[in-house]
């Protein structure tokens, strides 16, 4: 099952089981893209500063270049894929395209994978919030201001949604 | 450029006998691997000198933050998230969650332990100076047997530590301790987050009557390790509060042996540092 050069891995894809043999250092980017054609999450820096490649691993955001695929095991991954069929996080993502919050849309998966992270722990946030949430998720197009206000415009709209 | 993945091994026991087995046998041949958040950069700029490594992600034993009467037990494999989510860690050892929570972004925090920052021995990493005030002792775990160190004597060089090849660190230990302790943490950088810090500060305080009964300093970047600054609390202990605080900068500065490099230069450093010190004392 797992040598030191191969590994066995087996995880959930957006609630599909996968099972992949890799070497166990092989970054779940590189899995998720290149073996599971999942091509929304992209690569950004490859050094885990920019956020491009976030996923969420057990309910937590994760740099997908950061992750081994050996750590992924028994793991539940949900990427964008895994968000483009789920109302909510639709309501989200029609947000960032009604505000001008994505641009040239590399940053896009991630920051819609943090900013779905942080509405599912904190359906309302502050700005700091906000702030502190995507401080991992760079953007060199929109000034990031089109992103908060897609994330505050999604946020009231949630949880008045939840209030009917 | 990226590493050839061939040339690494990385293997993932789930039991501490495997992984402590693995690494004595051949001692310095294969080297723990926690969240990856350090090394896998390393790898991806092809910069990782190391071959072989052991992940410890799956030990049972290494995580989750324990509270006895006395102390509270952190495991090696504690992420900065759990650090800065623990009720107990928040209301006595607020340092330490005011690091986690101001290291790297919350993705990192996610991925990154606490075992894993101290053992990659940075003298910028923003935790150690929090567990330095906090009298933190290490936990080491090896087939020989365990052994306690305090942690101020656990970097002895720039990434030099007193570890074996064939020891991993298993828990950080922290001393509970009264609440009459004043408390003081700051970093700076050029954001707040991501950005590795020019100077890190924590303090803490006992006064009695106005007077310092006891008290810490701990700075991080401004040396080849993590410092305790023992000479500057020493001047202070007994002092009236906010009293000698010139002298205290002008003996925090000797103590220090900032440099010059593409994050910030020397002269800054402690100017800062000293004003750190300044601000932490003048609250006091």
């Amino acid at each position: 099952m797992s040598s030191g050069v191969s590994a066995t891995v087996r995880f959930t894809v957006n609630e599909r089981p996968q099972s992949v043999t890799a070497h166990p250092l092989r970054r779940l980017l590189d899995v998720l893209r290149e073996d599971l054609h999942l091509t929304g999450t992209k690569e950004g820096c490859g050094e885990g500063e920019c956020g491009a490649c976030a996923v969420l691993l057990d309910g937590e955001v994760v740099n997908s270049c950061l992750v081994p695929i050996l750590h992924a095991q028994d793991a539940k991954i949900v990427t964008i894929e895994g968000l483009a069929h789920n109302d909510k996080a639709r309501l989200l993502q029609e947000a960032f395209i009604q505000c001008g919050g994505a641009q040239c849309g590399i940053c896009t998966p991630g920051m819609v994978v943090a900013s779905w992270s942080l509405l599912e722990r904190n359906p309302l946030p502050t700005d700091d919030d906000l702030r502190s949430a995507l401080s991992g998720n760079l953007c060199r197009c929109t000034g990031y201001t089109r992103i908060f206000d897609a994330i505050k415009s999604a946020s009231g709209k949630l949880s008045q949604a939840a209030a009917e | 450029m990226r590493s050839y993945l061939p040339r690494f091994e990385l293997r993932g026991p789930s039991e501490l006998d495997e992984a402590l087995d693995l690494i004595a046998a051949n001692p310095g041949e294969w080297k723990p691997f926690a969240g990856g958040t350090d090394l896998m950069v390393s790898l991806e700029q092809g910069k990782l000198g190391h071959r072989k490594f052991v992940s410890v992600t799956q030990i049972a034993e290494l995580r989750g933050v324990e509270v006895a009467s006395s102390h509270v037990l952190i495991g090696a494999l504690a992420t900065y998230s759990q650090l800065k989510r623990n009720s107990v860690l928040q209301d006595e050892f607020p340092l330490l969650c005011q690091a986690a929570s101001e290291t790297g972004s919350i993705a990192n925090q996610n991925r990154g332990t606490i075992g894993g920052n101290i053992a990659n021995a940075s003298p910028a990493a923003d935790s150690p100076p929090a567990l330095l005030v906090y009298d933190a002792e290490l936990e080491l775990a090896s087939k020989r047997g365990a052994r306690c160190i305090p942690y101020w004597r656990f970097h002895t060089g720039y990434k030099q530590m007193d570890l074996a090849p064939d020891e991993i660190i298993s828990h950080i230990r922290l001393p509970r301790r009264d609440k009459q302790w004043r408390q003081y943490y700051r970093k700076v950088g050029t954001r707040r987050a991501q950005a590795i810090s020019k100077v890190c500060f924590a303090g803490v305080a006992k006064l009695v009557d106005g007077r310092v009964r006891d008290i810490r300093i701990a700075l991080g970047s401004v040396a080849p390790t993590v410092l305790r600054c023992v000479k500057t609390e020493e001047l202070l202990l007994g002092s009236a509060s906010p009293s000698r605080v010139k002298e205290a900068q002008e003996q925090l500065a000797a103590e220090m042996s900032p440099v010059d490099d593409f994050r910030s230069n020397a002269k800054y450093r402690s100017h800062v540092a000293q004003n750190l010190l300044a601000e932490f004392l003048l609250q006091l």
